[in-house]
C-alpha cells in the first residue's frame, strides 16, 4: 500500500520542495556514484510523491549516497536531493526499518556515541570498535598502522571539559524520534 | 620597488586576529595541515586563537542518522566563537560546511535555529562569521599578499587544483564563488608560481564521506580523479580538505601513487619556510622525490 502521507514527513524532515521535482534527471547525471544505485535520485524523488515508502527505506541507495550535494546544486527547482535522501536514511533509522547497510548505521551510531562520551572523535576507539562490531578485523590494518607509526593519530582520546553541555545538546536534539520541523 | 595593491585588495580590511576551529582531524590524521596553516599565520603576522574547549561538528555521522544533532553540535562552538567575535576560521571543508549550516539557520531565525539556541543554552547576535580557510587566505589576506611573500616560486610543480564538494556546496550554504567553475585556488596557486594544469574534475567528489564506512565507492571516486589527473598532466594535486587528502592517498590503487599537498603546504614552501620539510613525512604518499626533482627540497 502506498503510503500518501509520505511525501509530506520527507519534505517536513529535509526542507526540500519534492513535489517540485518535474523530473529533468539532471540530478541523476551529475550522480557520482549512481551507477551504484538500484534507483537513483531523480526515481527516489518520484517514489517518494508514489509514497512508496518500505521500498525507500531498505532501499541501498540512501546508504550509497556520499553527499557530495551535486544534485542540490543543479536542481532547476531546488530540491536538495541529498537532503531527500538524507531524511529517507534518518526515517529508516528512527522507525526501525529494515536498514540495508547495517554496517553504515553501527558506524555512525559508535561515532557519534564517541561524541556524546569525549566531546571528540578518537579514531583508534573508533576504527577499532567498528572493525569489532562488523568483525571486519584487517581491512586498512597498513595503512593504519602506518598512521600510528607516524605518531600522527593520537593513541589516547582527547576529551573535553564542556560533557554536560554536550549531553544537553544530545537530550534536546539527539533523541531518536525527534525531528526538526520545517525551517521556514 | 612600489608595491601595488590593486582596488579590491585595498578596500578588504586587513584582520590580525581569527578565531581557529582544527576540528578533530588536524589533530590526528591532518596533523600536517595544522603545521602548516599555523606556521603560514604565523609568517602572515596573522594570530589564530583556537577555540576553548571545542567538540567534534559531528562530521557525516548525525547527517546520516539525525539532522537536528548536526546542526545542534556545532553550534556550542558557535556560541563559544561569538564571545570573543572574532571571525573563526576553519580548514576541514567538513567541519566548515557542518558550521556554516548550523550559522545559516540561526542568521535566519527559523525553527532548526531556535532548536539550536535551545539546546546549547545560548542567544545567536551574529557579531561574527564562520569562514573557509581558502575563503579567508585567498580573499581577505589576498593574493598580492601571498605574491609579495614568495621566496622560493614553485616553478615546475605541475599541479591541478581539487576542491572537492563541501567547500563548494550546498550553494546556499557556502555561498562560494561559481560553485561549477571556481578559481580561487587555481588563482593561488598560480600566485605561488605553480604550473596549473587545467581540467575538468576539481569540484567532483572523491567519496571521502564513504572512505571508512564502503571504502570500495571511495576507491572507484579516488582512481578516477587520479588517473585525470594524471591524464591533465599534473604530477600532484592540491587539496583544501584533510577528508578528501585521506581518502585520495589510502584509497588509490597499486602501482606509482600521485602525491598530495594540502595548499597551505605549497604556501608554506613557497614562502621559504623551514618547517616545510617536516610536513612530507606524515603524507602516505610522500612527495620529496617529486619535490627534489624540482630542487624544491634540497
Amino acid at each position: 500500500m502506498p503510503d500518501f502521507n509520505f511525501i509530506d514527513q520527507v519534505n517536513t524532515l529535509s526542507e526540500q520542495p519534492i513535489e517540485l521535482c518535474y523530473h529533468c534527471h539532471k540530478c541523476t547525471a551529475g550522480c557520482p556514484v549512481v551507477d551504484q544505485m538500484e534507483y537513483g535520485p531523480d526515481r527516489i524523488l518520484r517514489m517518494v510523491q508514489f509514497g512508496e515508502k518500505d521500498k525507500l527505506l531498505q532501499s541501498e541507495d540512501i546508504w550509497v549516497c556520499v553527499g557530495c550535494e551535486t544534485c542540490g546544486a543543479r536542481c532547476p527547482n531546488e530540491i536538495d536531493a541529498a537532503r531527500v535522501l538524507g531524511a529517507l536514511r534518518e526515517i529508516a533509522f528512527a522507525e526501525n526499518a529494515a536498514i540495508a547497510e547495517p554496517g553504515a548505521v553501527k558506524f555512525h551510531r559508535l561515532f557519534l556515541g564517541l561524541v556524546q562520551r569525549t566531546g571528540r572523535m578518537h579514531e583508534i576507539s573508533l576504527l577499532a570498535l567498528h572493525k569489532l562490531w562488523t568483525l571486519n578485523l584487517f581491512s586498512d590494518l597498513p595503512a593504519g598502522a602506518r598512521l600510528i607509526m607516524m605518531g600522527k593519530v593520537p593513541l589516547k582520546p582527547s576529551i573535553i571539559k564542556g560533557r554536560s553541555e554536550i549531553a544537553r545538546i544530545y537530550a534536546t536534539a539527539g533523541s531518536k524520534k525527534k525531528q526538526v520541523p520545517n525551517g521556514d | 620597488m612600489a608595491i601595488n595593491l590593486s582596488d579590491r585588495e585595498l578596500a578588504v580590511p586587513q584582520v590580525k586576529e581569527y578565531s581557529y576551529y582544527p576540528g578533530c582531524s588536524l589533530h590526528s590524521t591532518a596533523l600536517e595541515f595544522n603545521e602548516s596553516v599555523q606556521a603560514v599565520f604565523k609568517a602572515l603576522d596573522i594570530k589564530l586563537y583556537e577555540l576553548e574547549d571545542w567538540n567534534c561538528c559531528s562530521a557525516a555521522s548525525a547527517t546520516t542518522l539525525n539532522h537536528a544533532l548536526s546542526l545542534a553540535l556545532p553550534g556550542r562552538n558557535l556560541a563559544i566563537a561569538q564571545k570573543s567575535g572574532r571571525d573563526v576560521v576553519i580548514p576541514c571543508t567538513g567541519c566548515y560546511n557542518r558550521h556554516k549550516t548550523t550559522e545559516r539557520e540561526l542568521k535566519r531565525r527559523s525553527a532548526a535555529g531556535q532548536m539550536v539556541e535551545q539546546a546549547v543554552g545560548f542567544s545567536y547576535q551574529g557579531n561574527f562569521e564562520v569562514r573557509s580557510l581558502l575563503d579567508v587566505i585567498g580573499n581577505q589576506v589576498g593574493l598580492e599578499a601571498l605574491r609579495r611573500r614568495v621566496q622560493k616560486p614553485l616553478n615546475g610543480l605541475k599541479v591541478v587544483g581539487y576542491y572537492g564538494c563541501l567547500l563548494l556546496r550546498p550553494v546556499e550554504v557556502t555561498q562560494f564563488e561559481n560553485p561549477e567553475r571556481p578559481t580561487l585556488l587555481n588563482r593561488l596557486l598560480a600566485a605561488l608560481g605553480a604550473d596549473l594544469q587545467p581540467w575538468s574534475y576539481a569540484s567532483d567528489c572523491c567519496g571521502g564521506d564513504q572512505t571508512l564506512v564502503k571504502p570500495e565507492i571511495a576507491a572507484r571516486l579516488v582512481n578516477r580523479l587520479v588517473e585525470h589527473a594524471r591524464e591533465a598532466g599534473a604530477d600532484a594535486m592540491v587539496t583544501v580538505c584533510p577528508l578528501c587528502q585521506m581518502s585520495l592517498e589510502m584509497r588509490q590503487g597499486a602501482g606509482a601513487k600521485l602525491p598530495l599537498f594540502y595548499f597551505t603546504e605549497l604556501i608554506g614552501l613557497a614562502f621559504g619556510l623551514a618547517e616545510a620539510s617536516s610536513w612530507w613525512k606524515k603524507h602516505l604518499v610522500s612527495p620529496v622525490g617529486l619535490l627534489k626533482s624540482l630542487q624544491l627540497e634540497s
